[in-house]
């Protein structure tokens, strides 16, 4: 895999975290650059040309949001987000603004790593396969064929489409936002009721027990994400 | 100093230690001294002895000691040296009153409390104040500034002492209506006596060196006699000694002193409603003072009372009153025989001296009632009794049998015909019966007459009877002649008999009459104190008070508490006007703890009375009572009386509130307080702990030369790594506490899949969780449910944590949804040995750590899932399943809103649907 030796921008104010991915990231093979400020982590952000980029969303001198806009204007690098419990609204505000994921603090350095993986995955574009699978479940986007454990699902349009949202984005949460306008149309953002029955019925017709899924995943408060590489 | 303190025997020590109770008196007496001014009274035996020239002259001393000296009232009559000590002293104008077109000065009070002066000279202590100032009297100026820290020189004469009062008088011949309480001589810091020998005085006065009005030159030269002089001198003397005497034992009393102490006599005052009566407390206040004796001034209250006149009742509430001023306790008792009654006061109270006043009665009167002061003496035993005989020059009681109501002629005109009705039935059996017998039937009608319509017209009837029976019935008939002597008998009987029959008739009328006024005024107090004890707390009092007030007495009424530093009006009702001139007077009652206003002697000008809501433990505020229509007639002394009973009865009751008020506060904050201290010990606790196992483990890895082997090293970063997530949790929690307290909790309800909700919570609990075997149960078609999914999957962590941590590992745990109702229900199950039922009730309590402690924690998970549930009008409760184990359920409105209630647990019996594995 290309994860070796990449080079990650790192912009938090906390020289702990900062200190910690550090030592964390190069040990992992990884070259870290560091900012402080928001200001300096776009000046990085155009004269290192990272790989992957780790913001944190509060940041002394601009808003971590206002950041990831203006890096979003030139750049599609992937950004990883880092925020704290109870900052939902700001973790969709920042999925919908261009993050590519997000990690809640405190974290493991498993979890930073998975994101990472899945972010850079998704920028290299390593999902055209035509047929995806996790576990028993196999989706064939070529021929629009979903199984379970090899036994074909008849799924609707509806929730066919939304599957091959998830797949597409497979590991990567995606929010109710981005989710409805993907497969509604940007007219239902706020139809939040018509995503629930369908993730619902999916899962009665994917999972084996509905009430504990194992592949459709549920980011409280956030959105969605289809689990990987189980 | 007798104590009970057996098996001890005393010792020297014990006896001559000083007395705990004169210490605490005397530290009171101090107490209250510091926080007023002190106060130097210059007396002197005569005008003209150079009082206020002394003043001056000490006034002076202090202004060069840097004092802030100023004179408030200063009159030098013109003379040229005292004038000459004035010049220098600032002294402070004074204010001019127009009293029906004269101009009078008097010292500016106002003016003087705000210079706030260190000390100010106020010359005349006695003297009377113009109409329209605050007070009557300049005592009463003199205690207000006083009661402001400033502390006043001022100067008296010893005939204006209250208690020396008659004795002056007696001296002098002459009365002197200004007189100043003794209370104020017994606060005052210093009194100084002024004196000069007589001849020296009477010098001074032919000199023209003592100020004499000039209509008064005749009576003046009549009171500066050599005699008069030698025995007020004489007067002053032995006044001041017996003050020095009394610091002297205060003093022994104080240092454990072995001397003459006070025996505890107490010295009872018995009045009656003569005009004897003041004259009668001065000296009971004298002998009182002179043995330092409690003294009580008692009057037992005879039917006969309400024959009194309106006078004579005065001249008895004036005279309780003075002994209040005077220092004793007044005492009004009810009987019908006033000897009697003092006897047995006077024994329950070790009375160990009685006063009485020698009866005025005629001798006779005397020989056939006996005498009061007769009975007392051969009953009181062990007590001493002084009679006090009469003044020259005080009046005879006047004979007091005549009803106070106006005399109507309708009872007597009923009364001669009944005596004529009775003549004429007399006629119609005349010769059938003895005449004898005849006398019978007038006595009947005697009797009926002395029933109905009293003393009066009995008599009458009594009489009429004797002469209509001698005219009409004894032979020789209709002459007033009489031919058998043994007739006369027959008159006697017969006059006596009514006369002592009417007097029996009517006094029990008379007494059935004050009966029903006490049981009136009694009712009126129960009534009013049950509708104080029901009142609940401070703000029903006021209005429960008015309303009695006003029905009791017909007055508006208006009563002011305290609110902070002001006094507001927390009642009023009718038409009772709150100007500001009103509010002051009210202010000034709170302030001083004195009644003020109409018919009193501060501030009479106001228009309604204001008396202070006074306990012992101090001022809770003041009642207004203001008559309907300005002209009706002042309150009669039993009315002050029971309206005096209505305001401490109110006063209690407000205190009593207040301080439940208060003690409910207190336990509040004790509550809080102790909650508080929880919180800190046990976040403490729960902080360090973890802390604790992190700083361990890492210092260990830190210090590591490379001899530790893998498993160990592997074991140290897992126990830190555990530290550190039970840390993260304890800062959720604290968080989430802490938004729930503030207040800062939004809701963001969107309709949420419950199954998703289950899901969610249990990856969330990911590892905690492995392993166990989770039933669920959703009834399948349950409908989404709006509610703050962030919130409510936090609701189910808990829980799950909770059954986890509770019960034995392998045990399955359930969880159930249900609609109840209108509620959705999520009950989460284990098969743990459940909890004590006495501890339910408290399980949701912040800090109840409830069950099995040694789990640690600062039980927050509960508090916080009951918060976040009632945030969304749900309820959490708790129970002991049968099967085992404990059983939490919450409910959250399936409609978003709804009533808070849920279903019972009797709905359990509701279709269970399987649960969609």
């Amino acid at each position: 895999m290309s994860e070796q030796g990449l080079r990650i921008l790192v912009i938090d104010d906390e020289q702990a975290i900062r200190r910690f991915l550090r030592v964390a990231l190069s040990a992992q093979g990884h070259k870290v650059v560091e900012a402080e400020t928001g200001a300096d982590g776009l000046t990085a952000a155009g004269t290192s040309r990272p790989d992957v980029i780790i913001l944190d969303l509060s940041l002394p001198d601009v808003d971590g949001i206002e950041v990831l806009r203006r890096l979003r204007e030139w750049t599609a690098t992937p950004v990883i987000v880092l925020s704290v419990r109870g900052q939902e609204e700001d973790k969709v505000a920042a999925l919908d603004a261009g993050a590519d994921d997000y990690v809640t603090k405190p974290f493991t350095i498993g979890e930073l790593l998975a994101r990472i993986r899945v972010a850079l995955r998704h920028a290299t574009r390593q999902t055209d396969e035509p047929v995806f699978s996790t576990g028993d479940l196999a989706v064939d986007l070529a021929r629009r064929l979903v199984t379970v454990a090899g036994e074909e699902v008849p799924l609707t349009p509806t929730e066919y489409d939304l599957l091959k949202a998830l797949v597409t984005y497979a590991g990567k949460v995606l929010t109710h936002h981005q989710l409805l306008t993907q497969v509604w149309g940007a007219a239902y953002q706020r139809e939040r009721h018509l995503l629930q029955v369908n993730i619902s019925n999916l899962r009665r017709k994917l999972e084996r027990d509905p009430a504990r899924p194992q592949y459709i995943l549920t980011e409280a408060g956030v959105g969605y994400r289809l689990r990987v590489g189980t | 100093m007798p104590r009970a303190n057996p098996g001890c025997a005393l010792t020297a020590d014990d006896l001559e230690r000083p007395d705990p109770e004169a210490l605490l008196k005397q530290a009171q007496a101090e107490e209250r001294r510091k926080r007023r001014g002190e106060l130097r009274i210059f007396l002197g035996l005569a005008a003209g002895v150079g009082k206020t020239y002394t003043t001056l002259e000490a006034a002076r001393e202090q202004l060069a000691a840097g004092r802030d000296v100023v004179v408030a009232y200063v009159e030098t009559h013109g003379r040229a040296e005292t004038a000459a000590l004035l010049a220098g002293l600032p002294v402070i104008p004074r204010r001019r009153l127009d009293y029906r077109g004269v101009a009078l000065d008097e010292m500016d009070l106002d003016a003087v409390l705000s210079r706030r002066p260190g000390l100010a000279i106020v010359d005349e202590l006695a003297h009377t104040n113009a109409p329209g100032s605050r007070h009557t009297r300049r005592f009463q100026d003199v205690e207000e500034l006083l009661d402001a820290g400033i502390d006043v020189y001022t100067t008296l004469n010893i005939q204006h002492v209250e208690s020396l009062n008659d004795v002056v008088a007696q001296i002098t011949g002459i009365v002197v209506r200004e007189t100043v309480p003794d209370r104020v001589l017994e606060e005052a810091d210093e009194v100084i006596l002024i004196d000069l020998p007589p001849d020296e005085l009477i010098q001074r006065l032919h000199e023209g060196k003592v100020y004499v009005p000039d209509q008064a030159t005749h009576a003046i030269e009549k009171f500066f006699r050599p005699g008069n002089l030698t025995a007020l001198r004489e007067l002053s003397l032995r006044y001041l000694a017996q003050r020095v005497d009394r610091q002297m034992r205060t003093y022994m009393g104080a240092h454990g002193i072995p001397g003459p102490w006070p025996a505890g006599e107490r010295v009872l005052v018995c009045l009656g409603p003569g005009p004897l009566a003041e004259h009668l407390v001065r000296a009971g206040r004298r002998l009182a003072a002179s043995l330092d004796a409690e003294w009580i001034a008692l009057f037992i209250e005879t039917p006969d009372h309400s024959r009194l006149s309106e006078s004579e009742r005065e001249h008895i509430a004036r005279a309780l009153h003075l002994a209040e001023e005077l220092g004793a306790r007044a005492e009004t008792l009810t009987g019908i025989s006033p000897p009697q009654e003092i006897v047995r006061y006077a024994r329950a109270h070790n009375v160990t001296k009685i006063l009485a006043g020698a009866s005025l009665r005629p001798r006779w009167e005397r020989l056939l009632r006996g005498s009061l002061v007769e009975w007392i003496i051969r009953h009181s035993e062990n007590m001493d009794v002084y009679i006090i005989s009469t003044p020259v020059g005080t009046p005879r009681p006047v004979a007091t049998s005549q009803d106070q109501h106006p005399a109507s002629l309708w009872p007597y005109l009923v009364s001669t015909s009944i005596v004529a009705l009775v003549t004429i039935l007399g006629f119609l059996i005349h010769g059938r019966l003895e005449p004898t017998n005849l006398t019978m039937l007038f006595l009947l009608a005697v009797v009926i007459v002395a029933l109905q319509w009293g003393r009066g017209p009995a008599i009458l009837a009594a009489a009429l009877s004797v002469a209509a029976f001698d005219f009409f019935f004894v032979p020789p008939r209709f002459t007033m002649a009489v031919s058998d002597t043994q007739y006369l008998l027959t008159f006697a009987g017969l006059l006596v008999v009514g006369l002592v029959i009417s007097a029996l008739a009517s006094r029990v009328r008379e007494q059935v009459r004050a009966a029903h006024e006490r049981e009136a005024s009694t009712a009126a107090l129960y009534a009013l104190s049950r509708d104080l004890a029901a009142a609940s707390g401070v703000p029903g009092i006021p209005e429960a008070v008015a309303r009695h007030v006003t029905s009791v007495f017909g007055r508006h009424v208006a009563i002011f508490l305290p609110v902070g530093d002001t006094l507001d009006v927390a009642f009023q009702s009718g038409d009772f006007p709150l100007d500001t001139n009103e509010r002051a007077v009210a202010t000034w009652v709170f302030q001083h703890g004195e009644p003020a206003g109409r018919g009193t002697e501060t501030l009479p000008g106001s228009s309604a009375r204001y008396l202070p809501l006074k306990t012992a433990q101090g001022i809770r505020g003041v009642l207004g009572v203001r008559p309907a229509d300005p002209g009706d007639p002042a309150l009669s002394p039993e009315q002050r009386r029971l309206l005096e009973a209505f305001a401490s009865q109110a006063a209690l009751a407000i205190e009593r509130a207040q301080l439940a008020a208060e003690a409910r506060h207190v336990q509040v904050l004790q509550e809080t307080e102790r909650l508080q201290t929880a919180l800190l010990n046990s976040i403490s606790h729960d902080l360090r702990t973890p802390l604790a196992s992190i700083t361990g483990a890492l210092s260990s890895l830190a210090q590591d030369g490379g001899s530790m082997d893998e498993p160990s090293r592997r074991e140290l970063l897992d126990t830190a790594k555990d530290g550190a997530v039970r840390l993260n949790r304890l800062v959720g929690d604290l968080l989430d506490m802490t938004r729930l307290e503030g207040g800062a909790l939004r809701l963001r309800k969107e309709p949420s899949d419950v199954q998703d909700l289950i899901g969610t919570a249990l990856t969330q609990l990911g590892e905690t969780i492995s392993g166990r075997p989770i039933e669920i149960d959703i009834p399948p078609g349950l409908p989404f449910v709006p509610l703050d999914f962030v919130l409510i999957s936090r609701v189910l962590v808990n829980l799950l944590d909770n059954a986890v941590k509770y019960s034995p590992p392998d045990s399955p745990i359930t969880i159930r949804a249900r609609a109840v109702g209108p509620n959705l229900e999520i009950e989460v199950a284990d098969r743990g040995p459940g909890i004590p039922e006495s501890d339910i009730p408290r399980l949701f309590d912040m800090f109840s750590r409830g069950r099995r402690s040694a789990h640690g924690g600062v039980g927050l998970g509960l508090a916080i899932c009951r918060g976040f549930v009632e945030a969304h009008a749900g309820e959490i409760r708790a129970e002991n399943r049968p099967e085992g184990g404990l059983g939490i359920a919450f409910t959250i409105p399936l409609n978003g809103e709804g009533p808070r209630q849920s279903g019972g647990a009797d709905e359990r019996a509701g279709s269970s649907h399987p649960g969609n594995r």
